[in-house]
């Protein structure tokens, strides 16, 4: 069984009306439909909101890079600047400090989205060039706003780890350091989904445009720059997914099990 | 009467082609030669295709000066990298001519990767031996069509007539005839490790620059295996990498003197005398933000796309997603002038942002007597505007409106309230209609544009 996409519906809101200017507004177009989570409540998307989703809509194109043909550096450079802005803002804002707060064991504020995935070229990777971890990009928003982004940040979450995945390949060195990292990304995914109500999970994949992009090709196309030896790499990954799973007994983690075994599979 | 016969062909064959059009059909450059007498354009299946300007004749007046099918090559293949599995898009990003030499014609091609110069002898592009194949396009459809229409521009004072519209790029071929496969004189490979978007012939003729979005290269055109890297922006770290070139050409006159483009809209003027690697500008031209309009799309619609020296080598042309901007290369801190092309936009930048139209590259150019600039946009329009009397026009170029003898009215966007009769609204926009590449002969008022497969070619009626 295979998940299908991870795409968000980004016409949620009437986003074009939030975003000529930056100044923070509360308007609402109130003939665009309410999705999911909302449903039955006219809320008026709040311009963090706003944001957000512009954020996730980046970060998914970003992710989304051609199997076959090497991606537009040039826009890949723009997206990655547009994300780094809305990261900027928001640690202004405060909104970015207060998800720091929330995380465990992640010291490191600097959570910038780095260029270098995208940029890579796989002549650097042929000379063995390390590449440093991508930090994955953490939106544990507390209480309220939680319900209000669980689509878009368990989806955003959930693409994010393969991407942690990729870069902890190149620390062979230390099996265990990688264990733990890739510890650190479930954490994060468990956090965020134990924000959500128990149909939540459902409701995620019920609601995915398939129009978008294969789960499928997406992570190939994220695998494609790693050299095939590193597959052994992530086999050993398998059994943290399984210990970590047992170790925690909600009663949405077979669920969440299965995603993980499935991005890690791929 | 022959001309209706002529436009009841047309017609069907337009439908015709239009539904067999592919995507290796789209043309993806157009360039006129020196002279104006060639022009070429090259497509996104790496073939290129040169068109020839008519001798004028007494006899038939009327067909003053068309283009023609002149000949046509594959000129890149799609190649795979084994090392990096990725494949190599054989689809052709640019073509530059070179000046006339002899008899015979020069020209450069490039894809992402590599620049290939090639020769035509007796209308052959070839560099050796010739090697025939049979044509593979069967359909005897003539691509040819004479339309003569007239455009009011302004005040009527300055009409265009479309006088060749081509569909889906597929040259006249008879039955007998044989399709020559060219060879290159020169290619100039493994030297871009990013992708190439710009090449430029320098004015000293035995040089040229391509470059790619982190580095320019100088090549000198009998050698090959070596090229000298002149620009370099690529960081140590590339987790610092936060811009990239997006175009470069060479001072039209001075051939030590180019210029190139960033994708955070500033533009560098470099002199190569200075030293060997131009890491050092000679001049920064950027613009300051205008505070009111700023989004989190500003950097992204600051990008450049094109950057074109006027004919005299004083000015320097910008195409930015929403405008084209005229430079003094004497004033670097703001351009002259500024030209909006479709600011009805800006306020659909999310959307735009959404479907990767925002990310589309406009190109822009000058007419030959730097008076006029033209761009295109989308829904297959395109815009003028004239430096001197600040008028500016849009026009379409879609089959339907060519009827022969028809009057082209301007078009214009709406863009809201109360649309008038021949106004567009911005939401009817067809964003897939996109005109990214222009081109203006080099001494008459005459344009190529290309609409996704489409090639029209327009000429100016004053008689």
């Amino acid at each position: 069984m295979f998940l299908t996409p991870v795409v968000l519906h980004w016409p949620f809101y009437n986003l074009d009306t939030m975003f000529v200017r930056g100044l923070k507004r509360k308007c609402f177009d109130g003939e665009e439909d309410i999705e999911g989570t909302l449903a039955g409540i006219k809320a008026i998307p709040s311009y963090n909101l706003q944001r957000q989703s512009l954020l996730d809509m980046s970060l998914v194109k970003l992710q989304l890079c051609h199997m076959l043909v090497e991606p537009n550096l040039c826009r890949s450079v723009l997206i990655a600047n547009t994300v780094r802005q809305i990261q900027e803002e928001m640690t202004q804002d405060g909104t970015w400090q207060m998800i720091n707060t929330q995380s465990t064991g992640q010291a490191s504020l600097d959570r910038l989205v780095s260029t270098d995935i995208l940029c890579r070229s796989s002549r650097e990777q042929a000379e063995g060039k390390h590449v440093p971890g991508y930090s994955t990009f953490d939106k544990d928003f507390e209480g309220d706003q939680a319900q209000d982004n669980s689509e878009t940040m368990s989806t955003a979450s959930s693409v994010q780890t393969p991407r942690n995945l990729q870069s902890n390949v190149w620390e062979m060195e230390n099996a265990q350091e990688n264990k733990g990292n890739f510890q650190k990304s479930l954490d994060q995914i468990f956090e965020t989904l134990e924000n959500k109500s128990p149909n939540s999970v459902e409701d995620l994949f019920s609601e995915v445009d398939n129009s978008y992009y294969d789960l499928d090709t997406m992570l190939t196309g994220m695998m494609s720059n790693t050299k095939m030896g590193h597959c052994d790499g992530l086999e050993t990954f398998a059994s943290p997914t399984s210990t970590a799973s047992n170790s925690n007994c909600k009663s949405d983690l077979n669920e969440l099990d299965h995603i993980v075994e499935i991005l890690v599979e791929s | 009467m022959e001309e209706d016969v002529e436009t009841r062909k047309i017609s069907s064959s337009f439908l015709r082609d239009h539904s067999y059009a592919t995507e290796a059909d789209i043309i993806s450059t157009v360039e006129f030669n020196h002279t104006g007498e060639l022009l070429a354009t090259g497509d996104k299946g790496g073939r290129v295709v040169i068109f020839q300007r008519e001798q004028e004749s007494k006899n038939q007046p009327h067909r003053r000066g068309e283009y023609n099918v002149y000949s046509t090559f594959q000129s890149h293949e799609p190649e795979f990298d084994y090392l990096k599995s990725l494949e190599i898009e054989e689809k052709i990003n640019k073509i530059r001519w070179l000046p006339q030499q002899n008899a015979a014609y020069f020209l450069l091609s490039t894809n992402d990767k590599t620049v290939k110069l090639w020769k035509d002898e007796d209308g052959e592009w070839r560099m050796g031996s010739r090697c025939l194949r049979a044509p593979t396009m069967v359909e005897p459809v003539s691509p040819l069509c004479r339309v003569l229409v007239r455009v009011r521009w302004g005040s009527g004072t300055c009409p265009w007539v479309l006088t060749l519209c081509l569909s889906s790029q597929v040259p006249v071929l008879r039955p007998m005839d044989l399709m020559v496969e060219a060879t290159p004189r020169r290619v100039f490979a493994n030297a871009h490790t990013y992708h190439i978007n710009s090449i430029s012939v320098n004015s000293d003729y035995e040089t040229y620059m391509s470059a790619d979005d982190l580095r320019i290269n100088l090549w000198n055109f009998e050698i090959t295996n070596q090229s000298f890297n002149i620009v370099d922006i690529k960081p140590a770290n590339m987790e610092e990498l936060t811009e990239v070139i997006t175009a470069a050409e060479f001072h039209p006159h001075h051939c030590n003197t180019f210029v190139y483009s960033s994708s955070k809209g500033t533009i560098r003027l470099c002199d190569m005398r200075t030293s060997a690697l131009c890491d050092r500008h000679a001049k920064f031209f950027e613009e300051p933000e205008d505070p009111s309009n700023r989004s989190f799309f500003s950097e992204i619609i600051s990008s450049i796309s094109d950057v074109k020296f006027s004919h005299s080598g004083r000015y320097i042309m910008t195409r930015d997603y929403l405008t084209v901007k005229v430079w003094d290369l004497n004033m670097e801190n703001r351009p002259i002038e500024t030209y909006q092309v479709h600011d009805y936009l800006r306020s659909k930048l999310c959307s735009l942002y959404e479907n990767d139209c925002i990310f589309d590259k406009f190109e822009c150019v000058w007419n030959g007597s730097d008076s006029v600039i033209m761009t295109g946009s989308y829904n297959n329009f395109f815009r003028m505007f004239d430096r001197n009397t600040k008028r500016d026009v849009t026009l379409e170029a879609s089959r339907e409106n060519s009827k022969p003898r028809a009057i082209l009215k301007p078009r214009k966007v709406c863009v809201g309230g109360k649309r008038r009769k021949d106004e567009i609204s911005v939401d009817s926009l067809d964003f897939s209609k996109k005109i990214l590449h222009t081109a203006w002969h080099p001494a008459e008022n005459i344009i190529a544009v290309a609409a996704t497969n489409n090639l029209y070619i327009f000429q100016d009626k004053v008689n």
